[in-house]
């Protein structure tokens, strides 16, 4: 089956927006190492752990190929949904006010003083600069991994969409952070993570049914009609959590 | 062995915050899988089906959130 259009831009966005909040997340800890400890440390921290998590990537996707694809979309679609829909219920709750938004600046104050207080770097070579440059880098780099191998698995020719996202990303929050040296406070983290939410739950229900050999009235841009449903159906349960919570716990403590 | 500890508790938390939320669309996919196919359903609405009882999980989910919230024990 031939990759239409609705398939591969709706990949490549999903796969672009999803690891722009995780490139995000990982520049306000490697901002924070870099600028208390050294950049140096930080860097070469950073940049290894993007090796191990390309040679993954490169690794399970040709692994990947030898697997049925039906077993491979059932599986992953199961995950994907998973986790989507976990991002998406917290997208929600979020929005809704029941917990707390994700501060950039708050988390980098916090780190920037965790890493202050472990004592000054002794040499140019700092282990402890490159061990949390590569922790942070690992953690959510294995997010980005995971969806960009959950989206680019699916269908046969779709890794490479997927990847291009992941990799524009890491370009354009890199750039940022080599601009401006400081966190991207000012990125609306949440509205991201809730469409996120909804095209990785659109996806991931539509790879199952691909999966369990359903026939979607409108074959790939039937994907498109997910979102939407998704969206709609996220938009409206927001007002419903406020109405259902106290209105007196209004929650504003950065997680 | 710790590491592996910190792996596994990390990989499982990218899939599962609340477990009932989790296991709730496990078991619906496995309903759908096994169950579905032999109520001779149209080819078309099997998929409005899946996406139908999803959205319910998710709607049960946040909404008992938000009530566990409003509870004085909480």
């Amino acid at each position: 089956m031939g990759i239409s259009w609705a398939h591969m831009g709706t990949s490549i966005a999903t796969s672009f927006l999803a690891s722009l909040v995780e490139c995000v997340e990982a520049l306000t800890v490697i901002l924070a190492v870099g600028s208390v400890r050294g950049w140096r440390s930080a860097l070469i921290g950073s940049a290894s752990a993007v090796v191990v998590l390309l040679l993954i990537v490169a690794g399970l996707g040709t692994a990947l190929t030898q697997i049925p694809l039906p077993i491979i979309q059932l599986v992953v679609g199961a995950l994907l949904l998973l986790f989507g829909l976990r991002w998406l219920r917290k997208a929600i709750l979020r929005s809704a006010g029941l917990i707390p938004l994700h501060d950039e600046q708050a988390i980098f104050a916090k780190h920037s003083a965790a890493f202050g207080s472990s004592g000054a770097a002794a040499t140019a070579w700092d282990k402890i600069a490159f061990a949390a440059a590569f922790n942070i880098t690992m953690l959510e780099g294995t997010e980005v991994v995971f969806i960009v191998i959950a989206i680019g698995a699916g269908r046969t020719g779709m890794m490479l969409p997927a990847s291009l996202g992941a990799v524009a990303a890491l370009l354009v929050v890199t750039a940022l952070g080599f601009a401006l040296h400081r966190p991207l406070a000012r990125v609306p983290e949440n509205t991201l993570k809730f469409a996120v939410g909804v095209m990785l739950s659109a996806f991931g229900t539509f790879w199952v049914g691909e999966g369990m050999h359903m026939q979607w009235p409108a074959a790939d841009w039937s994907i498109l009609a997910l979102i939407a449903a998704y969206l709609v159906l996220a938009l409206a349960l927001v007002p419903l959590c406020r109405s259902q919570s106290s209105p007196s716990q209004p929650v504003t403590r950065p997680s | 062995m710790n590491w592996i500890k910190t792996i596994s508790r990390e990989i499982y938390g990218l899939f599962v915050d609340d477990g009932v939320f989790a296991l709730a669309i496990l078991l619906w996919l496995a309903i759908v899988r096994w169950i579905i196919p032999r109520l001779n359903l149209p080819a078309e609405a099997t998929g409005v089906i899946l996406f139908a009882v999803l959205a319910l999980i998710l709607g049960e989910s946040v909404l008992r959130y938000a009530r566990r919230k409003q509870s004085p024990r909480n």
